[in-house]
């Protein structure tokens, strides 16, 4: 007696489905998230993630049981079925697919807003000496979160930061400090504010999810609120020479004692270093 | 299918040409010459790309920068995808399967512009060689491929112009390439071939050839202005002079995305020419094979910016750039089920063709996963310019089209030189490429999530490991040709004879001899209006094929 195949392969898509949504939940090829945005982008990922396996493990599954079904036994002669097509089978994986694509994107749009990515980028408050008709373009900013969430209670932390071959170097305007690692408060948010002097470099934090392109002649902003005290590697992400390898710097993430210790330790040199 | 061919004594030859394997070496206008010129040419260019490649990932055994000093880690890197790119993948998935069958399958003799088209393979040798050599004399450019200004301004001049007068150069010839395509396909049709009856491969090379002839010229006019910025020191590009360097980043991603297509398209067709003849099947949903080619075309020119999602580019630009990458998943989507309906209910051979473009399948909808997902903004953000990109693009272009020239390889052989290759040794080779492709790129999606940036040569201990892996990967890829080249080889010199046709396949190209005449056809060119002709009806089922279950399961 055989299994009609209709229930066998509604059995087989029901696992593929399961399995992939499994998978897609519960294998983390991920850093460990610092940054508030950091969750929201795993969130992305484990949706693409499933989505992502159940269409390869399916394909590749069609694929090995066509190659094993439909293969030529020796001895064996003649042609396979004279199917030519079949609109509604035509239709049917055309809108599948767009609606799969629509809804990621839809939902990929509802991510970037929740980061912050469609916020107006009026930076005018710090770097007053920037005339008003030039352009800032910027990354993904969290200043959306940070009006909205408790942590608004808190001024965002400007940081002026200079990528070069082959460092970053970050200016604090509050007390003056120049640092060559970046140092921030969990909790707290920070804007950064960024121009590169010779070409360009990326600025990115893995374990805050974040990338930037640091462009000669063009400032752009990055704006994200750690959550995870630490220390995390800042790297160059856009070949820059050499060196693109090794530069790299660390971006320290403190609690907010640590912090303003820090700030206290290194505010105001009593001469200015060049 | 039989054909009558009528008798006639041909005149005498009366050549300029060389005869012989000379006319391989010579300015040969005939188009399979000019095809089997296109793939020895880039096979070569390949090996060179291979063992840049291996310089590569033997760099990246160690965190350290060991292997090399590190300028000459960025000038590998540099001529590692732009050999790969246009000297290997665009000028033999397009010139040389290209030149080689769009005369058949259009019943032509030859193309429309043939001398035209010497030219266009004549300008890769010399290119190819000025780019190789400016290592050995001046230092290769530095810039990587993609030549972002202002370090393609700021690295050492001659190997950067150098490197541009190159590209100049194949993109002429691939210009020229792709109207000669054009006007061949449109206006060189043997008389009573309709459009909607040319193979498959007719329409891709179509589609890429218009992507081509629209979008070179932008690359072309990029790269002399950049070359001026250079030269003349004028300031397109240069901050310091008022230029602006993303202004460089949209032009040259208005080529250079439509340059993955350019590599992919092409190969889209071969696949369709190769499934259904070893599948016994025709090819399924034809008309919606030829509408996706064009549907690919047309967004495949309005996505550029998503290479740009980190640069300086408005949040609307972003949005509609990511809806726009996105969907092209849709068309290439419908041609990879229409694949898969063509092996479904076939009698498949499993040979070292179909093998291969099976892995093809497999690995592009890897790539194509992991492209629909670096179309999302807030993914891109992350993984941009990291080792998920690499091992993104390796997927489309290495396990997409790399995989198809080879099945083309094991299917066409027999037509150019009347002799099978050995199956066993292709199969061999087909594990061994697919395991180290695999091995290779694979771990680099890990790689790029958990932050090692591309094109670099030290980096974080952590991932010291996962090199390792990805490396053996690549030593198993390049001991993989060996037995292709033995193959290729020995199976000239004593393959098995093949015969005139040993697929029974119905495309024009087989109804000829095997290697075939200098003019293709004695005699008049068949008039193939259904190159897809496979398979048996459903209602007459041929005792001699089918099993008992399939009977039994038709209630006959």
């Amino acid at each position: 007696m055989q299994i009609p195949s209709a229930i066998v392969t509604l059995v087989l898509g029901m696992l593929l489905v399961l399995g992939g949504l499994w998978i897609g939940q519960n294998i983390n090829l991920l850093p460990v998230d610092a940054s508030t945005n950091a969750p929201i982008y795993d969130e992305l990922f484990r949706v693409l993630f499933s989505i992502g396996t159940i269409l390869f493990l399916g394909i590749v599954g069609l694929i090995i049981f066509s190659l094993v079904r439909f293969r030529r036994r020796p001895g064996q002669l003649g042609d396979g079925l004279a199917l030519e097509g079949n609109l509604p089978l035509e239709v049917f994986w055309t809108a599948v697919p767009a609606i799969v694509v629509l809804f990621v994107g839809l939902f990929s749009y509802d991510i970037y807003e929740r980061m912050g990515g469609m916020a107006p980028l009026s930076h005018g408050d710090h770097g007053g000496a920037m005339p008003a008709e030039q352009r800032i373009w910027g990354g993904i900013g969290s200043s959306e979160i940070s009006t909205t969430s408790s942590t608004s209670l808190l001024q965002p932390l400007p940081v002026e930061v200079t990528a070069m071959q082959f460092a970053f170097l970050f200016h604090y305007p509050d007390g003056d400090i120049m640092s060559g690692e970046l140092h921030v408060q969990a909790g707290r948010p920070v804007s950064l504010r960024m121009e590169a002097k010779d070409v360009i470099h990326a600025f990115w934090v893995p374990e805050f999810r974040l990338k930037q392109e640091v462009i000669p002649g063009q400032p752009t902003v990055l704006d994200f609120t750690p959550t995870r005290p630490g220390r995390y590697p800042i790297v160059c992400a856009e070949l820059c020479g050499p060196y693109h390898g090794g530069m790299r710097s660390t971006v320290v993430v403190d609690s907010a004692d640590d912090f303003n210790a820090w700030i206290q330790a290194n505010r105001k040199p009593p001469v200015q270093e060049a | 299918m039989t054909l009558t061919v009528p008798q006639q004594s041909p005149p005498a030859p009366q050549s300029l040409q060389p005869t012989g394997w000379l006319r391989y070496l010579s300015f040969s206008v005939d188009h399979k010459v000019i095809g089997l010129q296109y793939l020895v040419c880039g096979f070569a260019f390949y090996l060179i790309g291979g063992a840049l490649a291996g310089a590569i990932r033997t760099e990246l055994v160690s965190p350290i920068s060991d292997f090399m000093p590190r300028d000459v880690y960025n000038q590998v890197l540099t001529l590692h995808g732009t050999v790969m790119i246009f000297l290997w993948i665009v000028p033999v998935v397009n010139g040389a399967f290209g030149n080689y069958l769009i005369p058949f399958y259009v019943g032509a003799r030859d193309m429309a512009f043939p001398r035209l088209n010497a030219v266009a393979f004549w300008l890769i040798p010399p290119a190819g060689l000025l780019l190789i050599s400016s290592y050995f004399i001046t230092g290769a450019a530095q810039s990587g491929w993609t030549a972002y200004p202002p370090l393609s301004l700021t690295t050492p001049a001659s190997g950067q112009i150098i490197w541009i007068l190159s590209v100049l150069l194949l993109g002429g010839s691939s210009i020229f390439g792709g109207i000669n395509f054009i006007a061949t396909i449109l206006k060189l049709r043997r008389p009573g071939l309709k459009l909607m009856q040319l193979p498959m491969y007719c329409w891709a090379m179509l589609g890429t050839s218009i992507l081509v002839v629209l979008s070179t010229p932008v690359l072309a006019g990029t790269l002399i202005m950049l070359s001026f910025d250079i030269v003349a020191h004028t300031g397109f590009f240069n901050p310091g002079l008022g230029g602006n360097v993303v202004v460089y980043q949209h032009l040259f991603w208005f080529y250079s995305h439509p340059a993955v297509y350019i590599m992919v398209l092409p190969a889209f067709g071969l696949v369709s020419e190769i499934l259904p003849i070893h599948c016994r099947k025709p090819l399924f949903g034809y008309t919606t094979m030829v509408y996706s080619i064009m549907a690919i075309v047309v967004l495949g020119l309005v996505v550029w910016a998503h290479h740009m999602f980190t640069s300086g580019t408005p949040p609307w630009m972003r949005l509609f750039f990511t809806i726009a990458t996105a969907f092209i998943a849709v068309p290439t989507g419908i041609k990879f089920f229409n694949w898969l309906a063509t092996l479904w209910g076939g009698k498949i051979s499993l040979n070292s063709a179909v093998l291969f473009s099976c892995g093809f399948i497999v690995n592009f909808v890897l790539g194509g996963i992991t492209g629909v997902a670096l179309a999302q903004v807030p993914f891109d953000v992350h993984v941009h310019d990291t080792y998920f990109v690499v091992a993104h693009f390796h997927y489309i272009v290495y396990g997409g089209s790399v995989f198809v020239i080879f099945a083309s390889i094991y299917h066409w052989y027999p037509k150019v030189t009347g002799r099978l290759m050995n199956e066993h040794l292709g199969r061999f080779h087909f594990l061994l490429t697919f395991v180290g492709f695999n091995l290779c790129f694979a771990p680099q999606h890990w790689l790029g999530l958990n932050g090692m940036p591309r094109r670099v040569a030290e980096y974080d201990p952590q991932f010291q490991l996962i090199n390792q892996f990805s490396s053996v990967g690549a030593l198993l890829m390049a001991i993989s040709t060996l037995p292709f080249l033995w193959n290729v080889i020995a199976s000239a010199l004593q393959g098995e004879i093949a015969g005139d046709n040993p697929w029974n396949a119905l495309t024009p190209e087989w109804l000829t001899s095997s290697p075939p005449p200098v003019e293709n056809w004695k005699g008049e060119a068949p008039l193939v209006t259904n190159p897809y002709a496979y398979g048996t009806p459903e209602n007459e089922i041929d005792l001699n094929s089918v099993s008992g279950s399939d009977l039994w399961r038709n209630g006959q």
